[in-house]
């Protein structure tokens, strides 16, 4: 931020004159800009490519009406949203009701603000950014509780409830499985363990081919990032057969268009840290990013963390469109009694690991065996 | 009395059954193939894009009606009655008028049938003796915005 803002003082002398909170301020609004900006066509997006994948997996079209080859129709849905009349139940804590999907969103939202896009493309790189994007998207957490409370309805409470005791207890095994990635890069920043996982080892760099732990915990994460996300099979808040549509049953137009987007923001951060903590983020194979221009290696960083993150997001919905959904009672079984003991394993097997090997993986080990 | 059938269960699943695991990788691994499958061939879907490709109909479906015409283009229908007397939803209202040919007698002034209580049955062909009534034209009644369009008269069902 303090570069950023020295940068722009420097070239155009008018900002100069104006104090330093002013033009950081500016800066802060157009970096929160670009990245809505992105968030949101990429959610625009996302929905289009979901309703292909789901089409095609069913042996369906899918949409096809709007624009070639149905591409336009997020715009179109985006349109209806926001003509829609705003509907208030007339028993709903209407205060609760309206906070909502804008805390939903901004959980979501806000989490972006980590999420490293390219060797410098990253809005500001905390130091605890696995952390904050873990503390932030807990506040999503909130906002369902309140969907599900203000709107005065029986499945929009039970949907609420559901989501609330899911989210909590899925919470340890991601914070658990995301571990070991700190644990090997030393440092909580996303752009440190990013470039902790570069080097002459191209993909065997990656921490997820580390060691067997790493390996195991990115599959952990994954699975405990689908339910948090409450994408199915773990989608039991929003069940439709039982629930309706769970937390949001009672909301239209477009704040039910924010929880929509929020729920499509929260994959596409939970992809980006998976995809940062063990799929090596933005580090291409054999190439040095580093030592290229600023502009091509910012391009080409920021394509190959794309391509990675686009393609766990279509496992999601791969995922999605494959299983059937799980009980109440086999999804809290699945997090306290499988993946929170795996993933206290995997972090205490890496921890004897680095310590074992002084830090080094399998694909150094065999490396140095080899004479390099 | 009630009678009990044993139904012999597998005493104990398997484990990679139980584990889930091999089972969720074999779904996955249905699902890919039907992705991948659609997505390099779309044509291979069935399904039809309705408005601009009808589905083809069989020759013996039966559609919306029509009255057939004589050469002259008077309708052929001679007023009997037959088709609303074994028509079961009773759809079809007839007016009869005097032919001004003496050989035929009748014919129809008025002749509507209801599309919203016809029930497609086809008895009313079946009852023409002078097959003046036919459900050939192969489509389906189209939807109008009140009741009052859905009783076709005698020049729309002429016309096709």
């Amino acid at each position: 931020m303090d570069s950023a803002v020295a940068f722009l003082t420097s070239k155009i002398p008018f900002l100069a004159s104006l104090p330093f909170w002013v033009v950081a301020f500016l800066v802060m609004l157009v970096v929160a800009l670009v990245i809505l900006g992105f968030a949101l066509t990429y959610e625009g997006i996302a929905t289009y490519i979901e309703r292909k994948v789901a089409a095609d997996i069913q042996v369906r079209i899918g949409p096809n009406r709007v624009g070639p080859n149905g591409w336009f129709q997020f715009i179109a849905d985006g349109v209806k949203l926001l003509m829609k009349e705003d509907l208030i139940p007339a028993k709903a804590d209407k205060f609760l009701f309206v906070l909502a999907p804008y805390l939903v969103f901004v959980g979501s939202f806000a989490a972006f603000v980590v999420v490293p896009f390219g060797i410098s493309l990253i809005a500001a790189d905390l130091n605890i950014g696995v952390y904050y994007v873990m503390a932030v998207t807990s506040l999503v957490v909130i906002g369902i509780l309140l969907a599900g409370w203000g709107s005065n309805n029986k499945w929009a409470l039970l949907g609420g409830m559901r989501a609330a005791a899911q989210i909590v207890s899925y919470e340890v095994p991601v914070g658990m499985a995301l571990l070991p990635a700190v644990i090997l890069a030393g440092s909580l920043s996303l752009q440190e363990i990013i470039r902790s996982q570069g080097g002459y080892l191209g993909i065997f760099g990656w921490n997820i081919f580390h060691n067997p732990f790493t390996f195991f915990s990115f599959f952990l994460y994954f699975t405990a990032a689908l339910a948090e996300t409450n994408r199915t099979p773990f989608d039991i808040p929003e069940a439709e057969s039982e629930l309706v549509a769970g937390y949001h049953v009672e909301y239209s137009g477009i704040r039910f268009a924010f929880f929509f987007m929020a729920e499509y923001g929260d994959m596409f951060v939970v992809c980006a840290l998976a995809a940062a903590l063990y799929l090596g983020g933005w580090q291409v194979p054999f190439v040095d990013v580093s030592g290229l221009s600023p502009l091509l290696a910012n391009l080409l960083s920021l394509g190959v963390f794309l391509a990675k993150v686009i393609a766990l997001i279509l496992v999601m919905m791969w995922v999605r469109w494959t299983l059937p959904r799980l009980r109440v009672d086999q999804l809290m079984r699945m997090s306290w009694k499988y993946l929170v003991p795996l993933t206290f394993v995997n972090v205490l097997g890496v921890s004897v690991w680095v310590l074992a090997f002084d830090g080094k993986g399998i694909p150094a080990l065999v490396m140095s065996l080899l004479g390099r | 009395m009630i009678r009990v059938k044993k139904v012999s269960r597998p005493k104990e699943i398997p484990l990679t059954e139980k584990l889930y695991l091999v089972e969720i990788a074999k779904g996955l691994a249905v699902t890919m193939n039907h992705f991948l499958k659609n997505l390099t061939n779309p044509r291979s879907i069935p399904t039809i894009d309705y408005p601009e490709v009808k589905r083809p109909v069989p020759p013996r479906f039966r559609g919306r009606h029509r009255l057939t015409k004589r050469p002259d283009g008077t309708p052929k229908c001679v007023a009997c009655y037959c088709c609303a007397t074994a028509c079961p939803a009773v759809c079809i209202t007839i007016e009869a008028g005097e032919h001004p040919d003496p050989q035929i007698e009748k014919y129809p002034v008025r002749f509507d049938i209801d599309m919203l209580r016809c029930i497609y049955c086809g008895m009313c062909v079946d009852a023409c003796p002078e097959d003046a009534i036919r459900m050939d034209t192969g489509w389906y009644t189209v939807p109008e915005r009140n009741r009052e369009d859905l009783v076709y008269t005698i020049d729309m069902l002429l016309s096709d």
